[in-house]
C-alpha cells in the first residue's frame, strides 16, 4: 500500500515536458503497470502537456497517487491559463488543429486513457485530468 | 534607506587598502581551505588585489547605492570574468559569491575603527556597505548561473549533433538510429544530415530506426513523416523501423498512420526489405568442411 503523495511540475519549456514524461513513467513503473499501459499513459501525458505548453502558453502538471482512496492508481492534472477551448467536441475530433499539428493529440489522449475529463471555457484556461486505476 | 553624502567608505577603502586586502585574503583562505586544489593562493591574491583597486575607484566615482551605473561597469566586468572562470574551475555558486561576501568583515572592521566616535554615521556607513556588497554578491551568483546555463546549452547542442549520426549500411542504403526525444530542433538536425547524406552518397533508401525513442506522440510522428516526405522529394525511399509493440498499440489509439511510408518492426527486417528493393540477395555460404 502506497502512502498518498503528489508532485507538481511546471510546464514552461520542452525540457519541462521531458521531465513530466519521465515522472509519469517512473510512477507507472513503481506501481507495476505493464508496458502498454505505461506507454499509453506517458504518451497521453506528452500530448496534454504539449497542448498546455503550445496552446495554453505554459502551465503545470500535477501527479497524484493513490486515486479515490484506493490502493494505487495515478491521476495527472494538466492546467493552463491560456485562451481556453470554445468548442470541446470540435477540439476532440480528429484532424482539428489550430496550430498546424496533426489534430490528433487531444482526441488521441482521450482514446489512450479512458478516464479522461476536460474542463475549459474561453478565456478561463483549460484543465484536463487523466486517471489510471489499479 | 539613510545615505549620507559623501560616503566615507571610499576614503576608508583608499586609506586602508593594503590592510583590508590582507584581512580579506585571510578570510577567503579560511573559507576556501578545502579548495586549494581549485585555485592557487597567488591567483587569489592577484584577483583580490585587482578587485580592491577597481572597487575603490568605483566607490570614489559612483554612487554606492546603484551598481547599474556606468561608474560600476569595471567592477561588473571584473566580477563577470571571475564568475565565468570560477564556474569553469568547478566552484559552487555560494563559493563564488563568498569571494565578494567575505570582503564584508574586513571592510566593516575598518569602518568601525574609523567611525567609532560617531555612532550614527557608523550605522549609516555599515548599512550602505552591507547593501552594496550584498548587491555585488548576488550579481556574481546571477552571472554564475548564466555561465552555467551557457555550458548546459552548449552541451545540449553537442549532444544534438552527436546523437544523430547517419551511417551507411550498404551501397545505396543509409540508416539513422534515433535515440531520445525527437523534438522539433532534433528533427531539423536529423533532416538536414539525412538529406545531405542522401546527396553525398547517392543513396536511394534511408532507414530511420526509432528503437531508442521512448515515446512516440503525435508531434514526433508528424516529425518522422516530415523527414520521410523530405527524403522522398529527394528521390529516396524512407523506411521507419524499430516500432515496438507498445508503441504500435499507442499509435493506433492516437490515430496516427504512417501512410505510404514503409514500416518494419526491427532494423534487420528493414535492411532485408532494402536489399530486396535495390535487388541485392543475401545468401548463406555452404558450410566449409
Amino acid at each position: 500500500m502506497n502512502p498518498p503523495r503528489s508532485e507538481t511540475l511546471p510546464l514552461r519549456s520542452d525540457e519541462d515536458l521531458v521531465r513530466v514524461r519521465q515522472a509519469v513513467r517512473a510512477w507507472m513503473v513503481e506501481q507495476n503497470f505493464n508496458l502498454v499501459e505505461q506507454t499509453k499513459m506517458v504518451t497521453a501525458a506528452s500530448e496534454l502537456g504539449r497542448n498546455a505548453l503550445v496552446y495554453g502558453g505554459g502551465g503545470s502538471a500535477r501527479l497524484e497517487s493513490p486515486v479515490d482512496g484506493g490502493h494505487g492508481g495515478i491521476r495527472v492534472t494538466f492546467e493552463d491559463h491560456g485562451p481556453g477551448i470554445a468548442d470541446i467536441a470540435q477540439a476532440l475530433s480528429n484532424g482539428f488543429s489550430t496550430g498546424g499539428g496533426l489534430g490528433l493529440g487531444l482526441g488521441g489522449a482521450k482514446r489512450l486513457v479512458k478516464d479522461f475529463e476536460i474542463f475549459s471555457e474561453p478565456g478561463q484556461g483549460t484543465r484536463v485530468i487523466i486517471t489510471i486505476r489499479k | 534607506m539613510p545615505t549620507n553624502n559623501p560616503s566615507r567608505i571610499a576614503e576608508i577603502l583608499a586609506r586602508h587598502q593594503q590592510a583590508i586586502l590582507e584581512d580579506w585574503l585571510l578570510a577567503q583562505l579560511a573559507a576556501f581551505s578545502a579548495r586549494h586544489n581549485l585555485i592557487s593562493e597567488a591567483d587569489l591574491r592577484r584577483q583580490s588585489a585587482d578587485f580592491i583597486g577597481i572597487f575603490g575607484t568605483a566607490c570614489q566615482a559612483g554612487t554606492l547605492t546603484d551598481i547599474a551605473t556606468p561608474a560600476w561597469q569595471p567592477v561588473r566586468d571584473f566580477l563577470a570574468s571571475i564568475s565565468r572562470s570560477r564556474a569553469s574551475q568547478g566552484f559552487s555558486p555560494s563559493e563564488t559569491a563568498t569571494f565578494v561576501f567575505s570582503l564584508k568583515q574586513p571592510l566593516f572592521a575598518h569602518i568601525r575603527q574609523e567611525l567609532a566616535a560617531n555612532a550614527e554615521s557608523l550605522a549609516d556607513e555599515m548599512w550602505t556597505a552591507t547593501v552594496l556588497i550584498d548587491k555585488l554578491g548576488l550579481y556574481t551568483t546571477e552571472l554564475f548561473q548564466t555561465a552555467r546555463e551557457e555550458v548546459i546549452k552548449r552541451q545540449q547542442m553537442e549532444m544534438l549533433e552527436l546523437s544523430t549520426p547517419v551511417v551507411k549500411l550498404w551501397d545505396g542504403i543509409l540508416a539513422v538510429p534515433l535515440i531520445g526525444t525527437l523534438d522539433s530542433a532534433r528533427t531539423q538536425v536529423v533532416m538536414e544530415s539525412l538529406l545531405q547524406s542522401i546527396v553525398d552518397t547517392g543513396s536511394n533508401i534511408a532507414i530511420v530506426d526509432i528503437t531508442g525513442v521512448p515515446t512516440v506522440d503525435t508531434l514526433i510522428a508528424q516529425n518522422l513523416l516530415k523527414t520521410a516526405a523530405a527524403a522522398r522529394l529527394m528521390g529516396a525511399q524512407c523506411i521507419i523501423c524499430g516500432i515496438r509493440p507498445q508503441i504500435a498499440q499507442t499509435m493506433v489509439h492516437l490515430g496516427v498512420a504512417f501512410g505510404e511510408v514503409v514500416t518494419r518492426a526491427t532494423l534487420a527486417d528493414a535492411l532485408a526489405f532494402a536489399f530486396r528493393e535495390i535487388g541485392c540477395t543475401v545468401s548463406r555460404q555452404a558450410p566449409r568442411n
